[in-house]
């Protein structure tokens, strides 16, 4: 990384006043097409629906400024918010954990094998670019009532019941269902990093001494930290947001058991029209996402090793 | 290794399942106990789903405005990106920032404004209210910078010499070389837009523009019982995913690791 940051920075002293000048009309030229885009499409759209959600705008009719009611509503007079923000975040956590340490592990556990790393890598990696409404649907076949779950639950005499229409279990649902279809992005991410440990480190590691465990924890993770970090804040700023398989499986129900804050925009914008009150969920949603995010860059100094 | 064997084996179930139950009878589909394999294969499970919704029409939608989302993200994400990696201008380091922030902004807070912009200028229902307002995230212009710094300065110099633009530089000298990069940003793209639900869901209604996931589920909401059809259908929008995977998995897996970070400190 130091070789790119010495690009990044530039090299002192190497570039004369007037080229700098002209570089200038040159990057603006540039960068025209993506920062009008950006404007257009990104930025005004923020600025836009944080306007949006201090107004009771319902699609038709005129839209009245009524202040910060749409967030005090949302946190004293909802009677499914708080159920809907605990959902989310519950999932957040469950998934983001499971996620990293299952494609962890499986990364571990595949590099260490003989033969055939590429090809378990690619099994797993399968649903990644395939729609998430299709591989959800495929789910809901396999947990419908008196479909495959159902009997293998009951041929092994588990005491599961069914799970998307058990509100205790639904949300379990989901993130078994995400797991699936997710985790072999952060595995394949996780074994190009493995790969490019030096084996000599693990051979004079090994011959000190160090188990398997310990060249794991003292060699393996330290050099693959960054990676590893980055696979975290993504996964985590991707899995807030989640609606796919949500809208797939289980619209939010039974109930509002499987309900997030990202469902509860669409219901409440898009099923409902309340798009002022839907445009104060989805700044909530933002907040927290950022909020996460922020946090994560602060903690990373504790565990991330850039310079290994 | 017989442990890893089974554990794959057990993680490929959902799409054997998927297959199965595409090409056998309703009633077999939710048979007791479940048969893994259906007692004769109805191939034509395939056409009864394509004439009952048109899913034709689906996958041609899917198809452009995929390929139309990679083809602005490619152009404007190469030249924003290597105005970042090259060129010196003022307040690069605080825009290059806010690029980097924007991806950490949720499309549902964009959709309801969004929406609203393309109902103002009657593009709900149209193939650019699709595609536009996907088109300009800032992961591209991420990830062609981090390529980009990497190229050796010395390709350039010398042709910065002899007096080229810096469009010519981009053009003939880094493009090229940003091949794999290039490429990977295509097939990212291009899946993300072929998968793509929540948007599509908003500002299309009916079957006319409807992509092949907003598809799946009209379906799903129209004849949800015939779970044939509905397997047929998800195999139809599942399969070029798959094909893609299997046929570009030495370029994915290369590609994979220059996304692997947020570039140093």
């Amino acid at each position: 990384m130091s070789e790119a940051a010495a690009w990044q920075w530039g090299r002192p002293g190497a570039a004369s006043k007037p080229r700098e000048r002209s570089e200038t009309g040159t990057a603006f030229l540039f960068l025209l097409p993506s920062l009008l885009g950006l404007i257009v499409f990104l930025i005004l759209p923020l600025l836009a629906s944080l306007v949006l959600s201090f107004t009771n705008w319902q699609m038709l009719g005129k839209a009245r400024f009524i202040g910060i009611s749409n967030y005090v509503n949302l946190l004293t007079r909802d009677p499914t918010f708080y159920h809907v923000l605990w959902n989310t975040l519950l999932f957040t956590v469950e998934y983001v954990i499971l996620n990293i340490a299952l494609s962890l592990a499986v990364a571990v556990w595949i590099s260490s094998l003989r033969w055939g790393k590429n090809l378990f890598r690619l099994i797993f990696f399968l649903p990644t670019f395939t729609p998430l409404v299709g591989l959800a649907i495929v789910w809901l076949l396999i947990f419908t009532p008196g479909g495959m779950m159902d009997w293998i639950a009951g041929a092994l005499h588990l005491p599961i019941p069914n799970l998307l229409t058990n509100p205790n279990w639904a949300l379990q649902a989901v993130v078994l269902v995400s797991l699936w279809s997710g985790f072999g992005y952060n595995l394949l991410l996780f074994s190009a990093s493995l790969d490019t440990v030096p084996p000599s480190y693990l051979e004079a590691a090994q011959l000190d001494g160090a188990g398997a465990w310990r060249r794991f924890w003292s060699i393996k993770l330290p050099l693959i930290s960054p990676t590893l970090f980055f696979g975290t804040v993504m996964t985590a700023i991707t899995s807030l947001q989640i609606f796919d398989q949500v809208y797939a499986l289980t619209r939010g129900g039974p109930g509002v058991a499987t309900a997030t804050l990202g469902f509860s925009i669409y219901r409440q914008g898009f099923g409902a029209y309340h798009m002022g009150y839907a445009a104060a969920i989805s700044w909530v949603l933002f907040l927290i996402i950022m909020g996460l995010t922020a946090l994560q860059f602060r903690l990373q100094r504790r565990w991330v090793h850039y310079d290994a | 290794m017989a442990a890893i064997i089974v554990v794959a084996t057990a993680f490929l179930f959902p799409f054997f399942w998927m297959v199965s139950n595409a090409i056998r009878t309703n009633d077999e589909v939710l048979a007791v106990p479940p048969r893994l394999l259906p007692s004769q294969a109805h191939w034509e499970n395939f056409v009864q789903a394509w004439l009952y919704l048109p899913f034709g029409r689906f996958f041609l939608n899917s198809a452009i405005v995929a390929a139309a989302v990679t083809l602005i993200v490619l152009v404007v994400s190469s030249m924003a990106g290597y105005a970042f990696a090259r060129l010196r201008f003022p307040f690069r380091g605080s825009l290059f920032a806010i690029y980097m922030g924007t991806l950490m902004v949720p499309q549902a807070v964009l959709v309801i404004p969004l929406f609203l912009m393309m109902s103002r200028i009657g593009w709900v229902n149209t193939y650019q209210g699709l595609i536009l307002p996907m088109a300009f995230g800032s992961f591209g212009t991420f990830l062609l910078r981090q390529f980009f710094l990497q190229v050796p300065r010395e390709l350039e110099e010398a042709a910065l010499i002899d007096g080229a633009s810096r469009v010519r530089i981009l053009v003939s000298i880094m493009l090229p070389l940003a091949g794999p990069a290039l490429g990977l940003l295509a097939l990212f793209t291009f899946t993300a837009q072929w998968n793509n639900f929540l948007w599509a869901l908003i500002i299309t209604n009916g079957n006319d523009h409807a992509t092949l996931p907003l598809g799946l589920t009209l379906f799903q909401g129209q004849q949800g019982s015939q779970w044939n059809f509905l397997m047929a259908g998800t195999t139809i929008s599942v399969l070029p995913g798959l094909v893609l995977t299997i046929l570009l998995q030495r370029y994915i897996f290369r590609g994979l690791s220059l996304t692997s970070g947020f570039g140093g400190k």
